[in-house]
């Protein structure tokens, strides 16, 4: 028995003779039981077409005594064409439109007909088995074309009138939306196909189903002319006419002016929509952890001029081809906490750095299986080495880059001299200490920065004689501090410098960075 | 530190110039003879404007009276300003365009010029104060300018210039046009 009152048997009469669906009439009628949506269609028509028959073709109860189940009266008394019912139906002639075919709903378009049945949601779950996700629960999201919106309105007008008649306080926002009945239908086949995951409203991954429908696109066009400012043309969209703006516009549109625009009710279409696949997507994973770096010769980020590679592999490239595959990733956002030249390495403990993994089709590793990522990261390449690897949250990703001017860094460097030196010459350097030194931005990164004076200190320095025209430098200095600069002057342009303090020519030959944070990183 | 690798031997050294700048060369500027200028160009394009080994005024016991980066009545070097990344604001210099002025005690006069085309970034302001800079270190703390060319002319700048090898030939021609009795 369908949850419907008398006073909705006008707008039954109505939408059925519209050319309207089962389904949509329900919608419009506020039907919110979910289970008769899941009826078959076909029965759901049957009943409807008998509920607005007319008063003496028994209607009453009392003939129908013989029924427990609640069921419209079956046997018609009067001599019309029988009414139909459980079955594909010829409805009568002054409903319409509707032949032996079933023909498209002019609102859904199919949507709530054929293309929620049991084929299209084992289609859907079908998709997302291949895609081999691991996953308890999902999200269903529906994009549906445009028009459908502008559809909906013309049948809402149409029916508005027999609303305001029957003294109904029936708001357009209470029709129940199309989306919503499409998921009700489909997600419970779609749930047992997956052996049991659970579709609710929030979940790490989502399942978008698009539909579209060529034919009728054109059908939101006369928006634009009624309502130009809600269709700003922007580069990056290709239609103007997206969901949002439609809506927009047919909030802002009076009656009048749409129905001199827009067939009521809405025109019957020859086709009903396609389905454009389904597109799963997983929450992104986040993990951290330190890297150390062995190498001279690799630089953080792929280097990459004109699409030529310059220089083979990079930091991030070397961590990541075992995370993605180990959580099956599409793609990484690699985010650390400074960084270094190609030709420095990183002793110590390590730099911190954070990756967002994208769409990863496994989400969960437990501790054991860190390490071996972990390890099989070591394993893989002798240039780096990676230790804390952990899973941590989104917020981690925005915390690497937190604080970084407040750190001293620690450098050794391997200084050669163009005049001889004795281990005296150079003992001097260890007592140096808070120097403050004005770096103009050095030429090397000129090209790409403003051009400026920056006070950097240096705060102590140890010195470790080698030979005559090599020692070794141990700096603590300001985050920031241009090493290479302090060392070998860059063109006088970085005062105080080396070569100043020991009346020579000097240059560097080696750098390495040991990582040192005052705040332990993650979790 | 890996102190197995022993670098080159104390003179072989390559220096900070030697492994990131290329050196290009404009002889006889303006047709004045040996008023060589040296360009070095940084691999990040970047170009710094310096005198040539072979320059009069760093020749013949030379002491330099003054430099002036005023060009013209209307135009000072000193007061080229860029701004932000992109450089905004820098003096647009042609090949011909002047540098500056560099007067000697002995009453000579020489302009250094740009050479190349691109924006002036930065003159040294260092010589002003020590014009010794410039006498002793003419291709570090002595150098005359920084410019940038335009992106899609850094590799084009250098097309009137001579490379290291095809310099020290035109050099080496000039001392034995010198030392061929006239």
């Amino acid at each position: 028995m369908l949850p419907l009152k008398e006073k909705d048997k006008a707008i039954v009469q109505k939408l059925l003779s519209s050319g309207c669906c089962a389904r949509c009439v329900l919608r419009f009628c506020c039907v919110r039981l979910q289970a008769v949506y899941r009826q078959p269609p076909q029965g759901t028509l049957g009943e409807l077409q008998d509920f607005i028959k007319p008063q003496e073709s028994a209607e009453s109860t009392g003939e129908n005594k013989s029924h427990d189940a609640p069921v419209p009266p079956q046997t018609p008394q009067c001599a019309d064409p029988p009414s139909k019912r459980a079955k594909l139906e010829p409805s009568q002639p002054e409903e319409g439109a509707a032949e032996t075919v079933p023909s498209v709903c002019v609102v859904c378009l199919g949507i709530l007909q054929e293309l929620c049945d049991t084929t299209q949601a084992l289609k859907i779950a079908e998709a997302v088995k291949m895609e081999k996700y691991e996953f308890d629960s999902l999200v269903l999201s529906v994009s549906l074309p445009a028009q459908l919106c502008v559809r909906e309105h013309s049948c809402w007008l149409h029916v508005k009138k027999e609303v305001r008649e029957k003294g109904l306080l029936l708001d357009k926002d209470d029709v129940i939306p199309l989306k919503e009945a499409f998921k009700w239908i489909v997600q419970g086949p779609i749930a047992k196909e997956l052996g049991g995951v659970s579709v609710v409203t929030k979940s790490a991954l989502e399942v978008a189903v698009e539909f579209t429908h060529q034919p009728t696109d054109a059908d939101c066009h006369f928006l634009a002319s009624a309502c130009p400012d809600c269709f700003k043309p922007t580069k990056n969209k290709q239609s103007v006419f997206t969901r949002m703006a439609v809506v927009k516009a047919l909030e802002k549109i009076s009656d009048a002016k749409f129905l001199r625009l827009f067939a009521c009710p809405p025109p019957q279409p020859s086709s009903c929509c396609v389905p454009q696949g389904v597109h799963c997507l997983h929450l992104s994973v986040f993990i951290a952890g330190r890297y150390n770096k062995f190498c001279r010769s690799l630089p953080q980020t792929p280097w990459v001029i004109d699409g030529e590679r310059r220089m083979e592999s990079s930091v991030e490239e070397l961590i990541a081809a075992p995370v993605l595959s180990a959580f099956r990733a599409d793609g990484f956002n690699f985010s650390s906490s400074g960084r270094e030249d190609v030709d420095v390495r990183t002793l110590g403990n390590g730099r911190p750095f954070a990756m967002e993994l994208l769409n990863p089709h496994r989400a969960r590793l437990n501790h054991e299986e860190m390490k071996q990522l972990q390890q099989s990261i070591n394993v893989s390449s002798d240039k780096i080495r990676v230790r804390d690897l952990q899973i941590v949250s989104r917020e981690a990703m925005s915390r690497m880059k937190e604080g970084e001017e407040e750190k001293t860094k620690s450098y050794t460097a391997l200084i050669w001299t163009r005049k001889p030196i004795k281990s005296e010459d150079i003992a001097f350097i260890s007592d140096i200490k808070e120097l403050t030194l004005d770096q103009k931005t050095p030429l090397r990164v000129l090209h790409r920065r403003a051009l400026a004076v920056r006070q950097r200190v240096v705060h102590s320095m140890n010195v470790r004689f080698m030979d005559a025209h090599h020692f070794h430098l141990e700096l603590k200095t300001q985050a920031g501090t241009y090493i290479k600069e302090f060392v070998h002057g860059d063109f006088g342009r970085t005062k105080p410098n080396l070569c100043e303090l020991l009346k020579t020519d000097t240059d560097i030959l080696e750098l390495d960075v040991e990582v040192r944070h005052k705040k332990k990183v993650c979790v | 530190m890996d102190e197995t690798e022993q670098k080159d031997t104390e003179d072989n050294a390559p220096s900070v110039i030697d492994r990131y700048y290329t050196r290009w060369y404009r002889a006889d500027m303006k047709g004045k003879p040996c008023e060589d200028h040296c360009i070095l160009q940084h691999s990040n394009r970047l170009c710094v404007v310096t005198l040539a080994e072979t320059h009069p005024i760093l020749h013949n016991g030379r002491t330099i009276k003054s430099i002036n980066y005023q060009i013209s009545d209307g135009c000072s070097r000193l007061k080229n300003k860029v701004s932000g990344k992109s450089k905004r604001g820098g003096q647009f210099l042609t090949d011909f365009a002047p540098l500056c002025r560099i007067s000697c005690t002995d009453e000579t006069e020489y302009t250094i010029y740009s050479c190349i085309r691109g924006r002036l970034l930065e003159v040294n302001e260092r010589i002003l104060e020590t014009p010794s800079l410039l006498l002793e270190k003419p291709s570090t703390e002595g150098y005359i300018a920084v410019i940038l060319p335009k992106f899609e002319e850094s590799k084009s700048i250098t097309e009137n210039l001579l490379n290291r090898e095809d310099f020290e030939s035109v050099v080496s021609k000039r001392s034995v046009a010198e030392s061929q009795p006239s």
